[in-house]
Protein backbone atom coordinates (compact mmCIF):
# COMPACT_ATOMS: atom_id res chain seq x y z
CA UNK A 1 0.00 0.00 0.00
CA UNK A 2 1.37 3.93 -0.57
CA UNK A 3 2.38 5.86 2.05
CA UNK A 4 -0.27 8.12 1.48
CA UNK A 5 -4.49 7.66 0.82
CA UNK A 6 -4.68 8.08 -3.18
CA UNK A 7 -7.83 8.43 -5.05
CA UNK A 8 -7.66 5.03 -6.80
CA UNK A 9 -5.23 2.54 -5.03
CA UNK A 10 -5.88 0.17 -7.57
CA UNK A 11 -3.77 2.20 -10.62
CA UNK A 12 -0.16 0.92 -9.79
CA UNK A 13 3.48 3.11 -10.09
CA UNK A 14 3.42 6.43 -10.97
CA UNK A 15 -0.53 6.26 -12.53
CA UNK A 16 -1.99 6.68 -9.13
CA UNK A 17 0.44 9.04 -8.46
CA UNK A 18 -0.51 11.14 -11.44
CA UNK A 19 -4.05 10.85 -10.86
CA UNK A 20 -3.34 11.97 -7.54
CA UNK A 21 -2.51 15.26 -7.90
CA UNK A 22 -3.43 16.80 -11.21
CA UNK A 23 -1.48 19.72 -10.99
CA UNK A 24 1.75 17.98 -10.98
CA UNK A 25 0.85 14.85 -12.91
CA UNK A 26 0.23 17.07 -16.41
CA UNK A 27 3.71 19.02 -16.44
CA UNK A 28 5.46 15.67 -15.40
CA UNK A 29 3.25 13.97 -18.57
CA UNK A 30 4.20 16.49 -20.54
CA UNK A 31 8.09 16.04 -19.73
CA UNK A 32 7.62 12.38 -20.31
CA UNK A 33 5.48 12.98 -23.79
CA UNK A 34 8.68 15.21 -25.65
CA UNK A 35 11.37 13.79 -24.23
CA UNK A 36 10.50 9.87 -25.08
CA UNK A 37 8.34 10.68 -27.88
CA UNK A 38 8.92 14.18 -29.24
CA UNK A 39 11.08 15.25 -32.44
CA UNK A 40 14.37 13.54 -31.94
CA UNK A 41 17.44 12.01 -33.95
CA UNK A 42 16.95 9.20 -31.43
CA UNK A 43 14.42 6.86 -31.63
CA UNK A 44 12.04 6.84 -29.09
CA UNK A 45 13.30 3.10 -28.74
CA UNK A 46 16.73 4.53 -27.95
CA UNK A 47 15.23 7.05 -25.78
CA UNK A 48 12.83 4.54 -23.51
CA UNK A 49 16.11 2.04 -23.20
CA UNK A 50 17.71 4.88 -21.53
CA UNK A 51 14.94 5.67 -19.23
CA UNK A 52 14.55 1.93 -18.21
CA UNK A 53 17.75 1.43 -17.53
CA UNK A 54 18.38 4.48 -15.52
CA UNK A 55 15.00 3.04 -13.36
CA UNK A 56 16.80 -0.40 -13.34
CA UNK A 57 19.69 1.01 -11.51
CA UNK A 58 17.34 3.54 -9.47
CA UNK A 59 16.06 -0.50 -8.26
CA UNK A 60 12.39 1.10 -9.66
CA UNK A 61 10.77 -2.18 -10.67
CA UNK A 62 7.60 -0.47 -11.69
CA UNK A 63 9.87 2.27 -14.13
CA UNK A 64 12.37 -0.19 -15.36
CA UNK A 65 9.62 -2.54 -16.32
CA UNK A 66 7.44 -0.46 -17.79
CA UNK A 67 9.69 1.82 -20.08
CA UNK A 68 11.17 -1.26 -21.23
CA UNK A 69 8.11 -2.45 -22.35
CA UNK A 70 7.34 0.41 -23.90
CA UNK A 71 11.17 0.30 -25.94
CA UNK A 72 10.13 -3.65 -26.85
CA UNK A 73 6.83 -2.28 -28.12
CA UNK A 74 8.80 0.14 -30.19
CA UNK A 75 11.40 -1.97 -31.01
CA UNK A 76 8.83 -5.28 -31.77
CA UNK A 77 10.68 -7.55 -28.97
CA UNK A 78 8.64 -9.94 -26.34
CA UNK A 79 8.98 -9.67 -23.00
CA UNK A 80 12.24 -11.22 -22.12
CA UNK A 81 13.99 -7.92 -23.59
CA UNK A 82 12.99 -6.46 -20.26
CA UNK A 83 15.94 -8.64 -18.49
CA UNK A 84 18.09 -8.02 -20.83
CA UNK A 85 17.88 -4.28 -19.92
CA UNK A 86 19.29 -5.87 -16.35
CA UNK A 87 22.26 -7.49 -17.90
CA UNK A 88 22.78 -4.18 -19.86
CA UNK A 89 21.44 -5.15 -23.47
CA UNK A 90 23.74 -8.57 -23.71
CA UNK A 91 21.18 -9.72 -26.23
CA UNK A 92 20.06 -6.97 -27.97
CA UNK A 93 22.04 -5.21 -30.93
CA UNK A 94 22.81 -1.39 -29.58
CA UNK A 95 24.40 0.67 -31.76
CA UNK A 96 28.14 1.98 -30.39
CA UNK A 97 26.42 5.53 -29.80
CA UNK A 98 23.83 4.73 -27.78
CA UNK A 99 26.33 2.17 -26.29
CA UNK A 100 28.48 5.43 -25.37
CA UNK A 101 24.80 7.50 -24.24
CA UNK A 102 24.06 4.62 -21.92
CA UNK A 103 27.24 5.17 -20.61
CA UNK A 104 26.31 9.18 -19.75
CA UNK A 105 22.91 8.11 -18.49
CA UNK A 106 24.47 5.44 -16.00
CA UNK A 107 26.91 8.17 -14.60
CA UNK A 108 24.13 10.64 -14.74
CA UNK A 109 22.40 8.12 -12.52
CA UNK A 110 25.18 7.68 -9.54
CA UNK A 111 25.34 11.91 -9.72
CA UNK A 112 26.28 14.79 -11.87
CA UNK A 113 29.48 14.95 -10.80
CA UNK A 114 30.08 11.32 -12.26
CA UNK A 115 29.96 12.17 -15.63
CA UNK A 116 33.35 12.85 -17.11
CA UNK A 117 34.67 14.92 -19.99
CA UNK A 118 36.04 11.38 -21.58
CA UNK A 119 32.45 10.32 -21.47
CA UNK A 120 31.31 13.48 -23.27
CA UNK A 121 34.37 12.97 -25.59
CA UNK A 122 33.51 9.00 -25.97
CA UNK A 123 29.91 10.45 -27.11
CA UNK A 124 30.63 12.48 -29.65
CA UNK A 125 33.58 10.56 -31.47
CA UNK A 126 30.75 8.12 -31.93
CA UNK A 127 28.78 11.33 -33.75
CA UNK A 128 26.63 12.08 -31.08
CA UNK A 129 25.45 15.74 -31.19
CA UNK A 130 25.18 18.28 -28.31
CA UNK A 131 21.03 17.80 -28.47
CA UNK A 132 21.61 14.57 -28.27
CA UNK A 133 23.90 15.07 -24.95
CA UNK A 134 21.79 17.19 -23.86
CA UNK A 135 18.47 14.96 -24.01
CA UNK A 136 20.67 11.44 -22.81
CA UNK A 137 21.48 13.84 -19.66
CA UNK A 138 18.01 15.39 -19.27
CA UNK A 139 16.42 11.88 -19.72
CA UNK A 140 18.28 9.95 -17.04
CA UNK A 141 18.06 13.00 -14.50
CA UNK A 142 14.11 12.84 -15.30
CA UNK A 143 13.99 8.92 -14.37
CA UNK A 144 16.14 10.24 -11.32
CA UNK A 145 12.84 12.04 -10.49
CA UNK A 146 10.45 9.74 -11.38
CA UNK A 147 12.10 6.91 -9.20
CA UNK A 148 12.00 8.96 -6.45
CA UNK A 149 8.74 9.72 -6.63
CA UNK A 150 7.22 6.37 -7.50
CA UNK A 151 8.94 4.71 -4.77
CA UNK A 152 9.53 7.56 -2.33
CA UNK A 153 5.26 7.26 -1.96
CA UNK A 154 5.83 3.01 -2.03
CA UNK A 155 3.41 2.58 -4.68
CA UNK A 156 2.81 -1.12 -5.80
CA UNK A 157 4.32 -2.82 -9.02
CA UNK A 158 2.84 -5.68 -10.65
CA UNK A 159 5.54 -8.33 -10.65
CA UNK A 160 5.85 -10.69 -13.71
CA UNK A 161 7.08 -8.78 -17.24
CA UNK A 162 4.35 -10.12 -19.25
CA UNK A 163 2.09 -7.61 -17.37
CA UNK A 164 3.60 -4.55 -18.40
CA UNK A 165 3.39 -5.55 -22.08
CA UNK A 166 0.01 -4.33 -22.88
CA UNK A 167 0.93 -0.55 -20.82
CA UNK A 168 4.52 -0.76 -22.65
CA UNK A 169 1.95 -0.97 -26.05
CA UNK A 170 -0.36 1.83 -24.47
CA UNK A 171 2.78 4.02 -23.94
CA UNK A 172 4.39 3.60 -27.50
CA UNK A 173 1.37 3.93 -29.52
CA UNK A 174 -0.30 6.65 -27.47
CA UNK A 175 2.17 8.54 -25.25
CA UNK A 176 2.33 9.54 -22.19
CA UNK A 177 -0.93 12.39 -22.32
CA UNK A 178 -3.64 9.42 -22.47
CA UNK A 179 -2.95 8.66 -18.80
CA UNK B 1 34.24 24.53 -19.36
CA UNK B 2 30.38 23.05 -19.29
CA UNK B 3 30.02 19.55 -21.58
CA UNK B 4 27.81 21.64 -24.41
CA UNK B 5 27.54 25.13 -25.32
CA UNK B 6 26.12 27.03 -22.92
CA UNK B 7 24.97 30.97 -22.87
CA UNK B 8 28.20 32.43 -20.97
CA UNK B 9 25.67 34.94 -19.84
CA UNK B 10 23.58 31.84 -17.23
CA UNK B 11 25.47 29.75 -15.25
CA UNK B 12 24.40 26.95 -13.15
CA UNK B 13 20.90 25.78 -14.55
CA UNK B 14 19.59 29.04 -15.74
CA UNK B 15 21.50 28.23 -19.33
CA UNK B 16 20.72 24.87 -19.38
CA UNK B 17 16.76 25.23 -19.31
CA UNK B 18 17.59 27.76 -21.83
CA UNK B 19 19.26 25.24 -23.96
CA UNK B 20 16.04 23.31 -24.78
CA UNK B 21 13.05 25.63 -24.09
CA UNK B 22 10.67 23.12 -24.89
CA UNK B 23 11.83 20.65 -22.45
CA UNK B 24 12.27 23.41 -19.89
CA UNK B 25 8.40 24.30 -19.98
CA UNK B 26 6.91 21.50 -18.38
CA UNK B 27 9.91 21.25 -15.55
CA UNK B 28 9.39 24.92 -14.72
CA UNK B 29 5.69 24.49 -14.20
CA UNK B 30 6.26 21.70 -12.03
CA UNK B 31 8.61 23.33 -10.21
CA UNK B 32 6.34 26.79 -10.01
CA UNK B 33 3.41 24.52 -8.60
CA UNK B 34 5.22 22.70 -6.41
CA UNK B 35 7.67 25.81 -4.51
CA UNK B 36 5.00 28.68 -5.47
CA UNK B 37 1.59 27.08 -6.23
CA UNK B 38 -0.97 26.88 -3.38
CA UNK B 39 0.00 24.92 -0.30
CA UNK B 40 -0.27 24.47 3.40
CA UNK B 41 3.64 24.95 3.46
CA UNK B 42 5.63 27.99 3.11
CA UNK B 43 7.06 29.14 0.26
CA UNK B 44 10.13 29.46 2.64
CA UNK B 45 9.53 26.14 4.01
CA UNK B 46 9.86 24.51 0.47
CA UNK B 47 12.47 26.36 -0.32
CA UNK B 48 14.46 24.49 2.79
CA UNK B 49 13.34 21.45 0.85
CA UNK B 50 14.69 22.15 -2.13
CA UNK B 51 18.33 23.03 0.03
CA UNK B 52 18.50 20.18 1.92
CA UNK B 53 17.98 18.03 -1.01
CA UNK B 54 20.60 20.00 -3.18
CA UNK B 55 22.76 19.87 -0.20
CA UNK B 56 22.74 16.41 -0.16
CA UNK B 57 23.97 16.25 -3.51
CA UNK B 58 26.95 18.68 -3.06
CA UNK B 59 25.22 20.46 -5.81
CA UNK B 60 26.89 23.92 -4.77
CA UNK B 61 24.69 26.25 -7.35
CA UNK B 62 21.60 24.73 -6.80
CA UNK B 63 22.36 24.39 -2.70
CA UNK B 64 23.73 28.39 -3.15
CA UNK B 65 20.21 29.15 -4.93
CA UNK B 66 17.80 27.80 -2.86
CA UNK B 67 19.99 28.95 0.42
CA UNK B 68 19.27 32.18 -0.78
CA UNK B 69 15.53 32.05 -1.98
CA UNK B 70 14.86 30.56 1.40
CA UNK B 71 16.95 32.86 3.25
CA UNK B 72 14.72 36.22 1.29
CA UNK B 73 11.39 34.20 2.15
CA UNK B 74 12.40 33.44 5.95
CA UNK B 75 13.97 36.83 6.28
CA UNK B 76 17.24 35.36 8.26
CA UNK B 77 19.70 33.22 7.30
CA UNK B 78 20.03 30.65 10.59
CA UNK B 79 17.10 28.82 9.45
CA UNK B 80 18.79 27.65 6.07
CA UNK B 81 22.22 26.96 7.52
CA UNK B 82 21.25 25.02 10.25
CA UNK B 83 18.66 22.31 8.22
CA UNK B 84 22.36 21.73 6.35
CA UNK B 85 24.66 21.62 8.88
CA UNK B 86 22.42 20.90 12.28
CA UNK B 87 19.19 19.85 10.77
CA UNK B 88 18.49 18.59 15.03
CA UNK B 89 18.76 22.12 16.26
CA UNK B 90 17.21 23.95 13.41
CA UNK B 91 14.49 26.36 14.10
CA UNK B 92 11.94 24.71 11.93
CA UNK B 93 8.58 23.03 13.26
CA UNK B 94 8.52 19.15 14.46
CA UNK B 95 6.55 18.73 11.12
CA UNK B 96 9.14 20.06 8.88
CA UNK B 97 11.97 18.30 10.91
CA UNK B 98 9.85 15.00 9.75
CA UNK B 99 9.50 16.23 6.18
CA UNK B 100 12.85 17.12 5.72
CA UNK B 101 13.96 13.74 7.04
CA UNK B 102 11.52 12.17 4.73
CA UNK B 103 13.42 14.67 1.80
CA UNK B 104 16.68 13.43 2.63
CA UNK B 105 15.89 9.50 2.48
CA UNK B 106 14.65 10.65 -1.09
CA UNK B 107 17.71 12.68 -2.07
CA UNK B 108 20.05 9.22 -1.95
CA UNK B 109 16.74 6.59 -3.07
CA UNK B 110 12.96 6.51 -2.73
CA UNK B 111 13.40 3.15 -1.26
CA UNK B 112 14.89 4.90 1.84
CA UNK B 113 11.98 6.44 2.68
CA UNK B 114 10.37 4.13 5.55
CA UNK B 115 7.22 3.73 7.20
CA UNK B 116 8.65 4.99 10.25
CA UNK B 117 9.65 8.04 8.52
CA UNK B 118 6.18 8.42 7.01
CA UNK B 119 3.96 7.58 10.72
CA UNK B 120 6.62 10.38 11.96
CA UNK B 121 5.48 12.91 9.76
CA UNK B 122 1.56 12.12 10.15
CA UNK B 123 2.11 12.15 14.06
CA UNK B 124 3.74 15.22 13.57
CA UNK B 125 0.29 16.81 11.65
CA UNK B 126 1.60 16.60 8.14
CA UNK B 127 -1.26 15.50 5.66
CA UNK B 128 -0.97 13.21 2.85
CA UNK B 129 -0.75 15.67 0.17
CA UNK B 130 2.34 18.01 2.12
CA UNK B 131 4.05 14.01 2.32
CA UNK B 132 3.57 14.17 -1.59
CA UNK B 133 4.47 17.45 -2.40
CA UNK B 134 7.94 17.09 -0.06
CA UNK B 135 8.67 13.85 -1.61
CA UNK B 136 8.19 15.19 -5.47
CA UNK B 137 10.46 18.25 -4.83
CA UNK B 138 13.03 16.48 -3.26
CA UNK B 139 12.97 14.27 -6.73
CA UNK B 140 12.57 17.26 -8.51
CA UNK B 141 15.67 18.53 -7.07
CA UNK B 142 17.17 14.79 -7.52
CA UNK B 143 16.72 15.89 -11.84
CA UNK B 144 17.59 19.73 -11.16
CA UNK B 145 20.65 19.05 -9.11
CA UNK B 146 21.88 16.24 -11.81
CA UNK B 147 21.21 18.19 -14.78
CA UNK B 148 23.66 21.13 -13.32
CA UNK B 149 26.37 19.58 -12.56
CA UNK B 150 26.02 16.28 -15.38
CA UNK B 151 26.53 19.20 -17.86
CA UNK B 152 29.45 20.80 -15.73
CA UNK B 153 27.60 24.36 -15.86
CA UNK B 154 29.39 27.63 -14.78
CA UNK B 155 28.85 27.83 -10.63
CA UNK B 156 29.77 31.73 -9.73
CA UNK B 157 31.56 32.15 -6.58
CA UNK B 158 30.42 35.60 -5.50
CA UNK B 159 27.22 35.62 -2.69
CA UNK B 160 25.71 38.53 -4.23
CA UNK B 161 25.15 36.46 -7.89
CA UNK B 162 22.98 34.32 -5.51
CA UNK B 163 20.97 37.04 -3.77
CA UNK B 164 20.14 38.56 -7.11
CA UNK B 165 18.89 34.92 -8.46
CA UNK B 166 16.87 34.88 -5.61
CA UNK B 167 15.40 38.17 -5.80
CA UNK B 168 13.88 36.87 -9.28
CA UNK B 169 13.00 33.71 -7.64
CA UNK B 170 11.01 35.68 -5.06
CA UNK B 171 9.38 38.26 -7.68
CA UNK B 172 9.11 36.28 -10.72
CA UNK B 173 9.05 32.84 -9.53
CA UNK B 174 9.77 29.59 -12.01
CA UNK B 175 8.04 30.41 -15.01
CA UNK B 176 9.23 31.85 -18.20
CA UNK B 177 9.11 35.49 -18.61
CA UNK B 178 10.33 38.54 -20.65
CA UNK B 179 13.98 39.48 -19.68
CA UNK B 180 13.66 37.00 -16.96
CA UNK B 181 17.47 37.00 -16.42
CA UNK B 182 18.09 40.89 -16.94
CA UNK B 183 18.36 41.20 -12.67
CA UNK B 184 21.79 38.67 -13.06
CA UNK B 185 23.94 41.01 -13.81
CA UNK B 186 26.17 42.87 -11.07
Amino acid sequence: MAHIQLLNDQLPGIVGLLDYRKETGQPLSALAEILLRGESTLTSGEREMIASYVSYKNDCHFCHSSHGAAAAAHLNKDANFIDDIKLGFVKTQVSPKLRTLLNIAAHVQQGGKKVTEADIAAARSEGATDREIHDTVLIAAAFCMYNRYVDGLGTWAPPNNEAYMPMGEKLAKQGYMSF
Amino acid sequence: MPHIPLDEKLPGITGILNFRTDTALPIRELTQTLLRGPSTLTEGERELIATVVSHGNECKFCTAAHTAAADILLGEKETAEKVKHDPDHAPVSPKMKTLLAIARAVQVSGKNVTIQMVDNAKAAGATDLEIHDTVLIAALFSLYNRLVDGFASVTPAEPAFYERLAVILKDKGYLPSENRYAGLKG
